[in-house]
Order: C-alpha cells, then structure tokens, then sequence
C-alpha cells in the first residue's frame, strides 16, 4: 500500500511484535466510570471540560455572590478587607481562566473534529493530558483556600503589590504556580488543536468551507499559542522574584515595575479575544440555523476573526494609559484600539444581516445568541470609549470598568456559551434540554445580569472604585449598589434553574440526529455520535455541507428538500447509519473494524506529577524532585506506549491479510482508524 | 468497497489522502502535507519563539541596571564563550548528518553522530556552567541585581532547553540500540533536529544580543 512510504511519526515503540514498555497493564474499559479516567475520546474529554468548568463557575459565582453581598450596603462588614481581597482575586482569576477558558475548550474539543469530518483530535493522548493538567492546576489554586490563604493580588497580579513584600502569604505562589499549571494545559490543547484544523480535515473540507466556529477556535488556538509563553515569562519573573529573591520587580535595585503590566496585558488582550472569539463562532452557528438562512457575509466574518486576531496584539497599552507610558504611546495605542472595533462591528453587522427577513424561531439557544449580540454591543461600545484616553483616565480602575467586561464576557461569552449548551445539547446527550425551563433560565439571567451590571456604570461614572471592600454612607452609592446585589442574586437563581433544567431533562424523548434541521456535518452522524464519529469519513461539496445534502433549489428558483430528514441521515433500529444516497458506501461498515486510539494511563500520571512539583515549590524541594521523576518516568512510559494497543481488538481478524505496518501500525499516533479491507 | 476508499479512511490527514481525494472533491487540500507530529514541532517552536522574545526583551529593558555589582562588560570573556558558541553551532552540523544517516539507512552513523552531537551540546552546557562559577566568583550572584537577574534567567532558560534537547538526542541514541528506530522512523530524527536547531539558532540571537552588542 501507497501509505508505508508517506510514514508519519511513530513513536518508536512497538515494533514489529516487541512488547511496548510500561508497568501498567493498558486500561482497557471504554464504558463505566473507570473510563472517565482514562479516555482519550475528544467527545468524552469535552464533556469532562465542560462538567468541571460549571462546576467551577458555581465557585466563582459563590465569591461573586459574597462580593456583592459585601457591597450591598455601606460600611458593610460580612467580610473583612483581606478575606475581600481573596474573594475577588479569586473570582477573577476562576471565571477567566478555570470557566471561560475551559468551557470554549469543551467545545472545541467535542465538536472541532465533528465538524471538520475527522474521528478524533490530532494526538489524543496529549487531549486527555490537557484536561487532567487544567484540572491539577484548579485544584491547585483552590488548594490555597486550605493552606493559608487564597491569593489577594487581583487577577492582574500586579507587582510590586503582588511582591513579597507587601503579600508575604502563600497566596500569590499559588496563583502563579496554579495559572503556569492550566498555561500548560491550554497551550498543549492549542497545539493540538491547530494541528487537527490544519490536517485532519475530511476530503472537500477547504479552509473557507470551514464552519465559522471551526475557524474562531483556530484563530483563538493561535493566540492561545502565542499569548501564554507571554504570561509565562511574567509569571516566571514574578516568580523568581518571591522564590529565590530575584530583582525583576525590585524598585529599590532600579527595575520597573512597567515591565509586568507591558508583559501581562500583550497576554492579557489577546486573552480578551481568546475568551469571546469561540462566543462569537457558537453565535454564528445559532443564528443562521434558527433565522432559516445562510450567514450573512461568511467571508466578512471569517476575515474579520482573522484580522481580530492580528490586530489584538497591537493594543495592550490602553490597560496603561495612567501607568506613564508617555503621550505618544498613548496616542498610538488609543488609534489601534478604535480601528480594533471596526472588524468586531463588521460581525455584528453580519449577524444581524443573517436575521433580517429570515424566519426566525425563537427557540432558547437563538434567545440566548440574539442576547449575546446585543450585550456584546453594550460591552463593545463601552470599550471603545476606554480609547477616549482623557475618558480612559477619568474611569481607570471606577466601576465603569467592572461593567464593561462583564457585559463583554459574561453578557458576551457566558450568554454564547449557554447558547451552545442549549443548541448542542441533543447532540452531546441526546436528548433536548426542556424548552420552558430554558425560557426561564434565560429571561432570570437576562434580568439578573443587566440588574447586577448595568447600574456599574452608573456607579462607575459617579467615582465609585473598583477593589474596594466597603465605602461610606453618602456617596451616593448606595442605591445601585443594592440594586446590583439584587440582581446578582438573580443571576444565582438563574443558574440553579439552568442545573435544575439539566436534572428534568434528563428522560426527554430521543431528540434525534438533526432536532434543529441545522446546517453542519456535527448534525450528520446519529447523537450522541458513536466513538468513531463518522462511520464513513463524509466527503465535503458545500460550505454548510449538511444543509446541501437536505436541500437543494428546482428550477424556478425555490428551495426543495432533496431527501425526507429519514434519508439523509438513516439509521437502522440501533440507531446505526445504514446506507443512503448520501453515504453510499455505510453499507457493511461493522464499527468493529474502526480502530480508535486505545485508552491510556499516562496523560493523568503524568498532569499529577505537575502540583506535585508546585507544591514541592512551595513547602519542600524534595517533592520537586519526586515530581520530576514521576514526569519523565511517565514521559518515557507514554512515549514507549503504542497508541493502539496492539492487544486489543485485533484477535478475531486472523491473520493480517495485508503489511501490517499500513494502517494496522498501532504506533501511529493519529488516530489509526482503519476500516479494513475485509469488506472488499 | 474498494482499496482507494480504504486508503482515504485510514490516513486522513496525510498527504496520500489529499491526492487520492482531492479529485473527488475538487482539489481541495485538506492538509498541510506535514505529518502531524512534525507540523506540531514547528507549532510548538513558534511558541517558544514568544517565550525567548519576551525573555530577551525583559533583558534588553533590565540590563543596565547593574547596581554596586559588576556589569556585563566587566565580566565577559567573549573569546570563551564565542568557542563555546562555535561548538554548539557544530552540533547543527552533527545533527543534520545523523538525519542524514538515518535517512540513508546507516543505523550506526546515526547513532554515532546522535552521540556526537549530545557530546558537543553537553560541552557547551559545561561551558555554560563554568562561566557562570567564574562570573559568581566574580561577584555577580543572582540575586546582586536587577541584570544579573535578567542575565542568569535568560541565559538559563535556554541552557534548560539545550539540557532537555540533550536528553531526548540520547533517547534516540537507546531507542536506537534497542532496535526501535530504523530507517522507517527518521522523521523522529528529523523533529527532534528542529528542536534542536530552534535552540541553536536562539543562542546565536541571545549571543549577539547579550555578549556582542555593547
Ligand atoms: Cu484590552
């Protein structure tokens, strides 16, 4: 066969027979709770993001909540001016980088591969290793509520504030070692990632027949890619600094302090975009499906992602504009941050374009989606005036600024984010989440968050100051403060509702592969798609793919179906694709023959290795030392481990009727699926 | 169900699969043509790429800060480090003729020049060390100020990256001897020599930022 001489990498492992290195016996489960440990199934992976994501959001909701409740009188004293100072650091640094970020991974992570027409990710192994890093480093930084104290330096981390001399605690090497942990994570997944874009897609399936999610999470892997070594590298000055009495921070031996705020804000804007542009692609997915017409402009949106993502880079500054950068840098920095808005109102003006005159339904995920778009403008608009700089320096560090990244990442990416829950929900489970729980969970938190947000403006141009844990009666405060409150409690309740949602949806009729009559190939296979996703990798003709497979126009112009539903998707009574017109050759596919990459130990082995060493950071070298070992000791078994384990699933074909080093090699890494020749 | 199908299943991804393909679906590549550990390689070394830039720029904006302690021209033997940068310049050499070797299907030469390039990295590494005894006797710790700083994490950083690169040239080196990389794997040579020419080539820029210019 033609392929044994394209060889891709092996991992030189197991060859020809040899046993595979390794003390563990291969884990072998693919159903039961054990094989939630050990999957590297990017649908499975995905749903563990997401799980664990929520469950964190509940935790920054809970610090959120006692925040507001602090504030919801003057000279309030629930809670003291330290504990506050955690609370809000914490708040900060868990909706950014333990909820926003991990929710967008689960998406991409389930629904990257559906939607490009691959069977998994690119190296899942390193998939599974991600997840497992992300949620050491969580626990890790939670960790620090048990051992003396949770960080208080702001999600920002300034130092010298942030130095050992005015935050001597254990706090902020938390935060530090627990932010470089996820850095890992996130940066191992955006390789992953952009690898399984760049290579993995199905035949037909060109970059600009991408769906637009599919290209807002390739933009954002690239500037996952290239911000985090950013923070890295602040991270590790700030580090060194605290750990071994290094001078990057040192004001007194002449160093500048400038240099954390310039290194953290070229992570930090990007990081801005890296949290709404997945928002935007599940958006741009939601509303053509529900206002029953194509996406306006598909390459206006595309290229402007694209654009956004290049331009992201050239504005950090206005973070600074009263750090003392110098006029001219202001001046430089205000112009980039206006013309930044011009790409982001392009999609906003494509999204409407999509809605108007289509047939909209106003179903819960295109409530959700229309609530993105007109929050993301609230919170839009109140960014570009922050590049008014005289304007910038009047509301720096006020409420105002509270106000306007909420409206952009909780009005923006947490309202596109429940949009997608509710949208791929039949999907993921197969079954739909319940419409008027939905309608309900939707209305609270729209009500809730305006409540909770759009009073901070008021109170932001009134003077009111961001981080501070009380103020005094008199200042005119107390009016919107209460009325936040009330609405963040709101927000709470809506919350609950959406859990509770979840629990009552649980025994929904089957919704079916394509409940939306939607528009992409995720929609195509059976849901929950089976592990192999695709029986037959689809061939790709269309932007929209799967809507060209239903629909098509006759000769006066209008829109026909050219299947019943039944056709273009059938399955048999096990919910099995059997053959169509659209899938001629799923006859005979026997999923027996599709070798997915064989569950593994050494992703969690080796992600546990990683706080280990953090905390051997921290308390005592040694543990350093065993957590090193347990790395390389596990590097080396993951590396020596075949992907497909060679045992598994091979016995009952008898002799290989072809060279086994062809698609039987159980040593290349992505994804061995080969349907063999049997069925010829 | 015929062997072309099969093919395109059972690689997607691979170059093999856009040919046979892309006929059928109007020409349409659908991969970089790179294997994906490779394309993951180069990925992975534009991040690092980021990484050094914003080591090398905390430098560039520390360095003058010398403090009571010495600065870095009172310290520097360039002619020591210049040899020490020529050695780890000619393990590029070593390393491209053991990909080379592999490549041809001459297991010992590769495994001999595997060796000789560890060797030559490792000299480099020692030199590193050695220099920075000598500047520590010299009065400059870590911790004298703001540029020793940026100095030692800098120059530390990428000798970190030159140690992890010695050790994976020496797992290629076992895997070797054991007989897990034949010709067949040479692409596993071929990575690891991307990473280990990035590194090399990041030294020639720290040397010229940090020794060379004034
Ligand atoms: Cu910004």
């Amino acid at each position: 066969m033609a392929i044994s001489d394209q060889r891709m990498l092996e991992l030189p492992a197991a060859t020809n027979g040899q046993r595979p290195l390794g003390v563990f016996r291969r884990p072998t489960a693919t159903t039961g709770w054990r094989s939630w440990f050990t999957t590297i199934d990017h649908k499975k992976i995905g749903i563990l993001y997401g799980a664990t994501a929520l469950v964190f959001f509940a935790l920054g909701g809970l610090e959120g909540l006692i925040i507001r409740a602090q504030l919801a009188t003057p000279d309030n004293t629930l809670v003291d001016a330290d504990t506050y100072n955690r609370i809000f650091t914490m708040h900060g640094t868990t909706m950014i980088f333990l909820v926003v970020m991990p929710l967008m991974a689960a998406f991409a992570n389930y629904f990257l591969p559906l939607m490009i027409g691959a069977r998994d990710v690119a190296f899942p192994r390193l998939n599974g290793f991600s997840y497992w890093v992300f949620l050491a480093g969580g626990l890790f930084l939670y960790s620090s509520f048990l051992l003396g104290g949770a960080p208080d330096g702001a999600w920002t981390g300034y130092p010298p504030n942030a130095g050992l001399t005015f935050s001597p605690g254990h706090g902020i090497d938390f935060w530090i070692l627990g932010l470089q942990i996820t850095g890992i994570a996130s940066l191992v997944s955006s390789i992953n990632l952009i690898v399984t874009v760049l290579n993995m897609r199905a035949p037909g399936m060109s970059l600009m027949r991408m769906p637009v999610f599919v290209w807002m999470q390739l933009v954002t892997q690239f500037l996952l890619l290239f911000a985090i070594p950013v923070i890295t590298v602040a991270l590790f000055l700030l580090m060194f600094d605290r750990f071994f009495d290094a001078n990057f921070f040192n004001v007194e031996m002449g160093a500048d302090p400038l240099l954390w705020q310039h290194l953290f804000w070229i992570f930090g804007h990007p990081e801005v975009y890296i949290l709404i542009l997945p928002a935007m692609g599940i958006v741009s997915e939601i509303l053509p499906v529900f206002s029953r017409k194509p996406l306006f402009g598909y390459p206006f949106i595309v290229f402007s992602g694209i654009a956004i993502g290049f331009m992201g880079w050239g504005v950090w500054a206005h973070h600074m504009f009263v750090s003392g950068i110098g006029p001219v840098a202001v001046a430089a920095f205000a112009l980039s941050t206006m013309f930044i808005a011009v790409p982001t109102g392009v999609k906003v003006l494509n999204w409407l374009a999509t809605m108007w005159k289509g047939k909209i339904e106003l179903r819960v995920p295109m409530l959700f989606a229309i609530a993105f778009v007109a929050q993301f403008v609230i919170g839009g608009l109140s960014g570009v005036t922050h590049s008014i700089s005289p304007h910038n320096t009047q509301q720096h560090d006020t409420y105002y600024i509270v106000a306007h990244f909420h409206y952009v990442l909780f009005g923006g990416a947490m309202f596109g984010v429940f949009g997608g829950f509710y949208y791929w929900w039949p999907k993921v489970f197969g079954r739909h989440l319940n419409e008027g729980w939905g309608k309900l969970h939707f209305w609270t938190m729209v009500i809730g968050f305006n409540l909770t947000f759009g009073p901070m403006h008021i109170l932001g141009l009134q003077g009111m100051p961001r981080r501070i844990y009380t103020y005094a009666e008199g200042m005119g405060w107390d009016f919107w403060n209460l009325a936040a409150t009330v609405g963040a409690f709101l927000l709470g309740a809506s919350f609950l509702v959406f859990v509770w949602n979840i629990v009552a949806s649980r025994n929904n009729p089957p919704a079916g592969a394509d409940p939306w009559d939607a528009r992409t190939i995720e929609w195509s296979v059976p849901s929950p798609p089976p592990p192999y996703n695709f029986a037959v990798e689809p061939t790709v003709t269309h932007l929209d793919d799967f809507w060209h497979q239903k629909y098509t126009e006759n000769e006066f112009g209008h829109l026909v179906r050219r299947d019943t539903g039944e056709e273009v998707h059938s399955l048999d009574e096990h919910g099995a694709p059997v053959a169509d017109e659209a899938h001629p050759s799923a006859d005979g596919v026997d999923e027996h023959d599709i070798h997915l990459p064989s569950p593994s130990y050494w992703p969690l082995v080796t992600a546990v290795a990683l706080p280990l060493i953090a905390y051997g950071l921290i308390y005592t070298y040694w543990l350093v030392g065993l957590g090193a070992l347990l790395v390389l000791v596990a590097l080396y078994g993951w590396a020596t481990e075949p992907p497909v384990d060679p045992e598994a699933d091979h016995a009952d074909h008898g002799p290989e009727p072809h060279e086994p080093a062809a698609e039987h090699d159980p040593a290349r890494e992505p994804v061995a699926v080969g349907v063999e020749e049997d069925e010829e | 169900m015929s062997a072309e199908v099969t093919d395109t299943v059972a690689t997607p991804g691979t170059s093999v699969a856009a040919s046979t393909t892309g006929a059928a679906a109007g020409a349409h590549r659908t991969s970089t043509g790179l294997s994906n550990e490779k394309l993951a390689m180069w990925i992975f070394l534009g991040s690092e790429c980021l990484l050094f830039g914003g080591l090398v720029s905390s430098y560039l904006l520390l360095r003058r800060n010398v403090g009571d302690g010495p600065g870095p021209h009172d310290i520097f033997d360039i002619p020591f480090t210049s040899v020490s940068s020529f050695v780890l310049l000619m393990s590029s050499m070593t390393m491209v003729l053991a990909l080379s070797a592999i490549q041809r299907g001459d297991l010992r030469a590769n495994r001999v020049w595997l060796c000789a390039t560890a060797l030559l990295g490792s000299t480099f590494v020692a030199g590193q060390v050695y220099e920075f005894t000598a500047f520590y006797r010299e009065g400059l710790g870590y911790t004298t100020s703001v540029f020793s700083s940026a100095f030692y994490t800098l120059t530390g950083f990428h000798g970190v990256h030159v140690t992890v690169g010695i050790v994976m040239l020496l797992s290629l080196v076992v895997l070797s001897l054991r007989g897990r990389l034949g010709q067949e794997r040479s692409e596993a040579v071929e990575i690891v020599g991307l990473y280990w020419h990035f590194v090399d080539i990041v030294w020639i820029i720290i040397f010229t930022i940090v020794y060379l210019i004034p």
